[in-house]
């Protein structure tokens, strides 16, 4: 079983993100860098079915020369090696762009599994995993919060609003998983010192064969016109309980008619 | 007019109060079509051309909900190429997402998430970074895909009657690769949908069990008609369903009134629910992150000020 899991480096989701008053992108400078927190539980749901069933975890990530720290950080949990798509073509990349430069790196490699985590505390968008499915055209098992993998065949519970959906495919596949599916490890010293020297393959646009033209800030299907940050909200008003707690809670949702 | 394609969320009959919010906002760009797929397609029809669909193209095959949402977005992409609408709107629901993603690969357009108005030349507003910062953007190339927040507007009725048109299409062997093979339910509580809901009573770490949310916290949202969240602090422990989790990993909120108890206001947990109309917060740390956020507040234990609470507004009648 060969498994890529498809990580993302992100700014520390405990940090206030913001724009770059420059360019409209996310300002990477301005918040420590991390692997994308759910990007972990797809490593851990990764190695756990390699270890049941035999074969290697890859790690690829798309991102600037920094995005190789967070794949030697996912190596670390166990995986074996790592590729990195770096090209300064590619700084503002939408979600299309992103998908399409994926799907260009995984195809023909013969990958039986391609597992993502279901969103990136950044963009939020939860909509890569499902256009690199279509791209590839492979099943899309995703928001999974269970994963039973057996012999060419796989099934995941996907999480819906009224629960969940039974979903079975045939490998390759590709899934994302939401935070409830397991709990990541910490890497081991040993892992930690392996993934120093793991292989770490360097692709730029031109190796993968993608139009630097199509891709990109300037190349995005959408285009952010402007921003602003949210007017700051007036300070409420802050009682503290002498008994009477429950009585002003009454009058404030009587004074704006909720009751 | 060009029309307008607007995906439809339904159970059977029942239709999402998302999908009528969206005609409302269609209507701003066009000619509203609505796009209704699976079982109970056609029992839609009335209420939707009430709520201003001029057409609602109705594909109630059983095998467009069987594949996890390739079939619609197969749908969606054929009747771009056939009605070159001048956008597509969506439900920003995980499920509305992954059909815009996927329509958006199909058709070559760009995609805009999570938006909360879009004016009449197309260009959306988003609260992005929970909410901290508002964002216009407009997409540039393709037919604008846009999915859009429950709760972004106020369902219109027109009291106009819809064109019902059948539509089929023929899917591709990997739109029916992913089959889903069974749907499991989890109890339903009667209260309504989280992520509509005028009012959300949540409740964090401070409710101490699941007792707490039984006692404490079910009992003030059903005194208010409201919906119940949990921060993953309660929903990690056991105490209360994943899929009831507001924030940045689980449901993102806007409702007229959301109550916070015994949660801290972490930077996730703000996420989903920053961009509420009122926020109270009872708690029993005045230093709390959640009190920035607070139109009114309460220092205290929500063991009895929330059971008080209850009483107040049940004796009321
Ligand atoms: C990648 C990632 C994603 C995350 N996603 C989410 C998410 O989607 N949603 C989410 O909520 N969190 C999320 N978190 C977790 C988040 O960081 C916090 O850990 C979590 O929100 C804390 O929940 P809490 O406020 O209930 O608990 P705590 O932070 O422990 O706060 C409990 C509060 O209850 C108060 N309290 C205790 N007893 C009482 C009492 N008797 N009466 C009144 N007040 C009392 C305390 O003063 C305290 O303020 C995420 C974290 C990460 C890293």
């Amino acid at each position: 079983m060969n498994i890529c899991v498809c990580v993302k480096q992100v700014p520390d989701s405990w940090a206030e993100k913001k724009l770059s008053s420059t360019d409209s992108t996310l300002d990477r400078a301005s918040a420590d860098r991390v692997v994308n927190e759910l990007d972990e539980y797809a490593v851990e749901e990764a190695l756990r079915i390699v270890e049941a069933h035999g074969g290697e975890v890859t790690i690829l990530s798309m991102g600037p020369t920094e995005a190789a720290d967070s794949i030697r950080k996912a190596i670390s949990m166990g995986a074996t090696a790592g590729i990195h798509v770096v090209d300064d073509a590619l700084h503002g990349s939408d979600a299309l762009a992103t998908s399409l430069v994926l799907a260009k790196a995984l195809e023909g490699r013969g990958f039986d599994l391609i597992i993502f985590g279901s969103e990136s505390t950044d963009a939020r968008m939860s909509v890569v995993p499902a256009m690199v499915a279509a791209r590839l055209n492979l099943p899309q098992l995703t928001f999974a919060n269970k994963v039973d993998v057996d012999g060419s065949a796989i099934k995941i519970q996907r999480v819906t609003d009224y629960g969940y959906d039974e979903v079975s495919a045939t490998l390759p596949a590709v899934v994302s998983v939401v935070e409830k599916t397991n709990e990541p490890r910490y890497p081991s010293f040993k892992n930690i010192m392996a993934a120093k020297k793991a292989p770490m393959e360097a692709l730029t646009l031109s190796d993968l064969g993608v139009d630097a033209s199509t891709v990109g800030l300037g190349n995005a299907w959408s285009q952010v016109a402007s921003f602003a940050d949210r007017p700051a909200k007036p300070a409420g008003t802050i009682v503290t309980d002498d008994g009477t707690g429950a009585a002003h809670i009454e009058e404030f949702l009587v004074a704006q008619k909720f009751i | 007019m060009s029309e307008v394609l607007v995906l439809i969320e339904h159970s059977g009959s029942d239709v999402k109060k998302v999908s009528l919010e969206l005609l409302a906002i269609a209507a701003g760009l066009g000619e509203p079509s609505a796009v209704v797929v699976g079982p109970g397609a056609g029992d839609c029809v009335a209420i939707l051309g009430e709520h201003g669909a001029q057409t609602v193209y109705v594909a109630d095959a059983a095998d467009m909900v069987d594949y996890v949402v390739a079939p619609t977005a197969e749908l969606l992409a054929q009747l771009v190429s056939e009605k070159s609408p001048t956008a597509v709107l969506i439900p920003s629901s995980a499920e509305g997402k992954e059909v815009a993603g996927r329509l958006a690969v199909a058709t070559n357009s760009g995609v805009i998430t999570d938006a909360v108005a879009v004016a009449a030349d197309g260009t959306a507003t988003q609260n992005v970074f929970g909410g901290a910062t508002i964002v216009q953007s407009k997409v540039s190339s393709g037919t604008p895909i846009i999915t859009i927040r429950t709760n972004s507007t106020a369902p219109f009725v027109t009291g106009g009657s819809a064109t019902r048109v059948d539509v089929t299409v023929a899917l591709s062997d990997v739109a029916k690769s992913a089959k889903v093979t069974n749907r499991v339910s989890v109890e339903k509580s009667g209260r309504p949908d989280l992520s509509e809901a005028a009012i959300v009573v949540s409740g964090g770490r401070g409710v101490g069990s699941d007792e707490g949310f039984a006692t404490i916290i079910e009992p003030l949202a059903d005194a208010l008609g409201a919906a119940v969240g949990a921060s993953r602090a309660a929903t990690d422990a056991g105490w209360y369903p994943h899929q009831f989790q507001v924030g940045q990993t689980g449901k993102t909120v806007s409702p007229q009134l959301y109550i916070a108890n015994g949660i801290s206001g972490a930077i996730q947990h703000r996420a989903g629910m920053q961009t509420s109309k009122a926020v109270i917060v009872v708690n029993k740390d005045a230093d709390a992150p959640i009190f920035d956020l607070a139109d009114f507040g309460v220092v205290g234990d929500l063991n009895t000020v929330i059971p008080d609470l209850t009483a107040r507004i049940k004796n009321r009648g």
